[in-house]
C-alpha cells in the first residue's frame, strides 16, 4: 500500500451523510500557553535536562549580545536577534535527533547554533560574504530562510520524501507570527495533513512583525487554533519556558516520527530587542511593555525553579557564563578577520555547468580586477 | 549544434504522446524521479499528458496534490534537497504564477546559495502559448519572465521528437529546467518510434531545421512551424517589403532553448541576413 493510499478514500457524500472527516475536539489547544515551571509538574523534570538547558541559555543570549555587537563594529550587514527568545530557539534544537532536519528562518541562527553549527558558519549570511556559510545535507540544517515562511513547504516536501524513501526523519520548521499570514505557510500546513507529512511547525509569536503587532495580523483565537482548519493538533505553549517548550517540541517531534502526521506549534513570548540592529522599537512600542516582559525572562524563570530545587550554585553559574563568554570571545576574534572571497564564484556555482555568457562575464571580470590590481601596485610604487 | 535527420517513418504520434512517454521512460528508468501536479494522477492531466504513470508506478511517483501551485513548486524542493528528482506540472501557463517566488527564490537560486551543495534537479512543466482559442489565463507567452532568471533553464520543443529528447534531457538535468509545452503542438503529429526513442542530448543545442544560404530565421518552440512555413513561402519581390533584400527565405536555425543561449550554434550557422522572432510578449 502506498503513503498516499494510507490515507483513505474520500469521496463526497450526499448530503443527509454529511458529517466532519474528523473530529475537531482533539486538535483544538489548551486555553492557556502549556507551562511547566512554575507549576506543580516542574519539580517532575529532569535534573541534567534542567541543568543543560540553563547553560544554552546562557550561551545563546551572550551569543545574541554578541552577534549584536557585531553589526555596531561592521562586521555583521544585519542580526535579527532572538534575544527573549532564547527558549525557543534551544528547545527547537534539542528536540531533534541528528538523521532530522531543521529549517530556520532568518531570526534562528541560535538554533542552528545551538544544533552544533560554528556560529561563524551559521553567521555567513547575515556577514552579507555569502548565501549560506555550511552544507546543509551535512547537518541536515537548511540555508537560513529570508522570503517568509517560503521555507516552510521546503520542509513538508523533504520530510515526505524521506517518509517515501522509509527513513525515520522529521523536519522542524520555524517560523515567526507574521509568516503564518503568508500563503506559504497556508499551503505547507495543508500539504502536511494532506501527506500526513512528519513535520513540526514552530511560530514563535513574538508579538510584532518588524512594527505591526498581532491584533493586525491575525483575528484567529490564536495561532494555534489554525491547526485544526488543516485536520492537525495545535499547541499553545509558553515560549520563555524552556522545560515546556522542550516537552511539547520532542512530543510532537516524536508523534511525527511515529506515523502521526503534523503538529503546529504556537510559542507565545516576546522580542526584546528591535527587529533587527537597523530597526527602531520605540516608533511602535512603549518600554514599559518591554519591561513588563523582563519578569517572564526564559533565563530567570529556568533560574528561579533550579535555585528553588537546589540545583544552581555558584560554580554552575560561572561555568555557564565562562563557556557563553568563551564561546563569544572565540566568535568575537574570528568575525573581526576578514573572510577571503573569490569574486568568480559569482559565477562558478549558477549551474552544474557554466554556460558561455557566465564564462564571459567571468573572464570580463577577471581582466578588470587584474587592471586594477596593476593600477594599485603601479600607485603604491609611486606612493613609496 | 546539431542537424536533424530525418528518422525512418514508424507511426504518427503527437507531442502530448511522447512527453507522456519521455517522463514513463525517466521513470522507469530512475526511481528517485517523481511527478507531481494538479489532476496528474487519475485523470492523467488535463492534456492527458500524464495518462498512466499513476497506474504503472503508484500514487507515491505520480501525486496528485492540493490545489496550490506554491506549494507544489515549494515542496518538490524540499524532495530536491532530500535526493528526489520532483517533475511538476503547472496546469497552464498563467497557474504557474502562483509559484513565481518559489521558482526564482529558491529553485533557481539554491545551487549558487549552497556553492554547489544543495542542486534542484526540478522540472517544471508549464503547458504554455496560445493559438488554441483558449480563454483568458490559458494562453501566455510566458518565457520572458523565466528566461530573466539566472540558474533556471528554460526549454521549449518544436517537434515530436524534440519533446520526448528534450524532456528526457530536462530531467537527467541536475539544474531547474522550465519546460514550456506549446499548447497549439500538443496534439501535432509525427512519424516517430517509441520503441527507439532518439538518443537524449544535452538541453542548450541549436539546431538547424532547414538549410539554406541568403538568410537566417532564428526562433524557438511554437514559433518553428510558422518559421519554416514563412521559409518555405516564394520569395516577396524586390521593393515590396521591408524584407526587399532577402531574395529567398532559405535557413532556419531554431534555438529549442531560449536559456542558456547556444551562441556559438547559432552564429555558426547565420547567413548575411538574420531575422530572429517568436510569438512572445516582448
Amino acid at each position: 500500500m502506498t503513503v498516499m493510499e494510507q490515507r483513505g478514500a474520500y469521496r463526497p457524500a450526499p448530503p443527509p451523510a454529511w458529517q466532519p472527516r474528523t473530529d475537531p475536539a482533539p486538535l483544538l489547544p489548551d486555553a492557556e500557553p502549556y507551562r511547566v515551571l512554575g507549576t506543580e509538574t516542574a519539580g517532575k523534570a529532569d535534573p541534567g535536562l534542567l541543568r543543560r538547558l540553563y547553560a544554552e541559555l546562557v550561551r545563546g543570549r551572550r551569543y545574541n549580545t554578541q552577534a549584536t555587537a557585531l553589526t555596531k563594529q561592521g562586521r555583521l550587514a544585519v542580526y535579527p536577534s532572538s534575544t527573549g527568545q532564547e527558549a525557543c530557539e534551544v528547545a527547537a534544537a534539542l528536540a531533534l535527533k541528528e538523521r532530522d532536519w531543521l529549517f530556520p528562518s532568518y531570526r534562528d541562527t541560535l538554533a542552528v547554533v545551538a544544533r552544533g553549527l560554528d556560529p561563524v558558519s551559521a553567521l555567513t549570511l547575515l556577514r552579507g560574504d555569502w548565501h549560506t556559510g555550511y552544507d546543509p545535507r551535512e547537518h541536515r540544517i537548511a540555508p537560513l530562510c529570508t522570503p517568509l515562511a517560503t521555507q516552510l513547504p521546503h520542509a513538508v516536501g523533504l520530510a515526505h520524501a524521506a517518509r517515501l524513501k522509509g527513513d525515520d526523519v522529521v523536519a522542524l520548521a520555524m517560523v515567526g507570527d507574521g509568516g503564518t499570514s503568508e500563503g506559504d505557510f497556508h499551503e505547507a500546513l495543508n500539504f502536511a495533513a494532506v501527506w500526513q507529512a512528519p513535520v513540526v511547525f514552530l511560530v514563535q509569536n513574538n508579538g510584532f512583525a518588524i512594527s505591526v503587532p498581532l491584533a493586525k495580523q491575525t483575528a484567529a483565537p490564536s495561532l494555534a487554533h489554525k491547526a485544526v482548519g488543516y485536520g492537525m493538533p495545535g499547541r499553545l505553549v509558553d515560549g520563555n519556558d524552556a522545560v515546556a517548550m522542550h516537552e511539547v517540541l520532542s512530543e510532537a517531534v516524536a508523534r511525527a516520527r511515529e506515523g502521526g502526521g503534523p503538529t503546529l506549534v504556537e510559542a507565545v513570548t516576546y522580542r526584546m530587542e528591535a527587529h533587527t540592529n537597523a530597526d527602531d522599537a520605540t516608533r511602535y512600542r512603549p518600554d514599559a511593555e518591554v519591561d513588563a516582559w523582563r519578569d517572564h525572562d526564559p533565563i530567570l524563570l529556568l533560574e528561579r525553579e533550579l535555585t528553588e530545587r537546589g540545583l544552581l550554585d555558584d560554580d554552575i553559574r560561572r561555568q555557564a557564563a565562562e563557556d557563553a563568554e568563551t564561546m563569544a570571545a572565540d566568535l568575537r576574534e574570528r568575525m573581526n578577520q576578514d573572510p577571503l572571497l573569490d569574486p568568480m564564484d559569482l559565477f562558478t556555482h549558477v549551474y552544474t555547468e557554466q554556460t558561455s555568457q557566465l564564462r564571459e562575464q567571468a573572464a570580463q571580470l577577471r581582466a578588470e580586477l587584474e587592471v586594477a590590481s596593476e593600477e594599485a601596485d603601479a600607485s603604491e610604487g609611486r606612493t613609496r | 549544434m546539431t542537424t536533424v535527420a530525418a528518422k525512418p517513418a514508424t507511426k504518427p504520434a503527437t507531442m502530448a504522446q511522447a512527453l507522456g512517454r519521455a517522463l514513463r521512460d525517466s521513470m522507469a528508468e530512475d526511481p528517485s524521479v517523481h511527478v507531481l501536479g494538479e489532476d496528474v494522477g487519475a485523470l492523467g492531466g488535463v492534456f492527458r499528458v500524464t495518462d498512466g504513470l499513476a497506474r504503472e508506478f503508484g500514487e507515491d511517483r505520480c501525486t496528485d496534490t492540493p490545489l496550490a501551485e506554491a506549494g507544489i513548486l515549494g515542496t518538490a524542493v524540499g524532495m530536491a534537497m532530500y535526493g528526489l528528482r520532483p517533475v511538476v506540472e503547472m496546469q497552464f501557463d498563467a497557474f504557474a504564477y502562483p509559484a513565481f517566488e518559489q521558482l526564482i527564490s529558491h529553485v533557481a537560486r539554491m545551487r549558487n546559495r549552497t556553492k554547489g551543495a544543495m542542486p534542484m534537479p526540478i522540472t517544471v512543466r508549464v503547458p504554455y502559448g496560445g493559438g488554441i482559442g483558449g480563454v483568458e489565463h490559458h494562453s501566455d507567452s510566458s518565457e520572458a519572465y523565466y528566461m530573466a532568471t539566472p540558474g533556471l533553464h528554460v526549454v521549449t520543443p518544436a517537434t515530436v521528437a524534440d519533446a520526448y529528447g528534450l524532456l528526457r534531457a530536462s530531467i537527467a538535468s541536475d539544474d531547474p529546467v522550465v519546460f514550456l509545452e506549446p499548447k497549439r503542438l500538443y496534439w501535432s503529429k509525427a512519424d516517430w518510434n517509441p520503441d527507439a526513442p532518439q538518443s537524449v542530448e544535452p538541453i542548450g543545442r541549436a539546431v538547424v531545421r532547414r538549410s539554406g544560404r541568403s538568410a537566417t530565421l532564428i526562433t524557438y518552440g511554437p514559433s518553428v512551424p510558422v518559421c519554416l512555413e514563412a521559409a518555405a513561402a516564394p520569395a516577396p519581390r524586390a521593393g515590396t517589403s521591408k524584407w526587399s533584400t532577402c531574395a529567398r527565405w532559405c535557413l532556419s536555425t531554431t534555438r529549442r532553448s531560449p536559456r542558456p543561449y547556444d551562441a556559438r550554434g547559432v552564429r555558426s550557422s547565420c547567413t548575411s541576413r538574420v531575422a530572429s522572432g517568436a510569438r512572445a510578449e516582448r
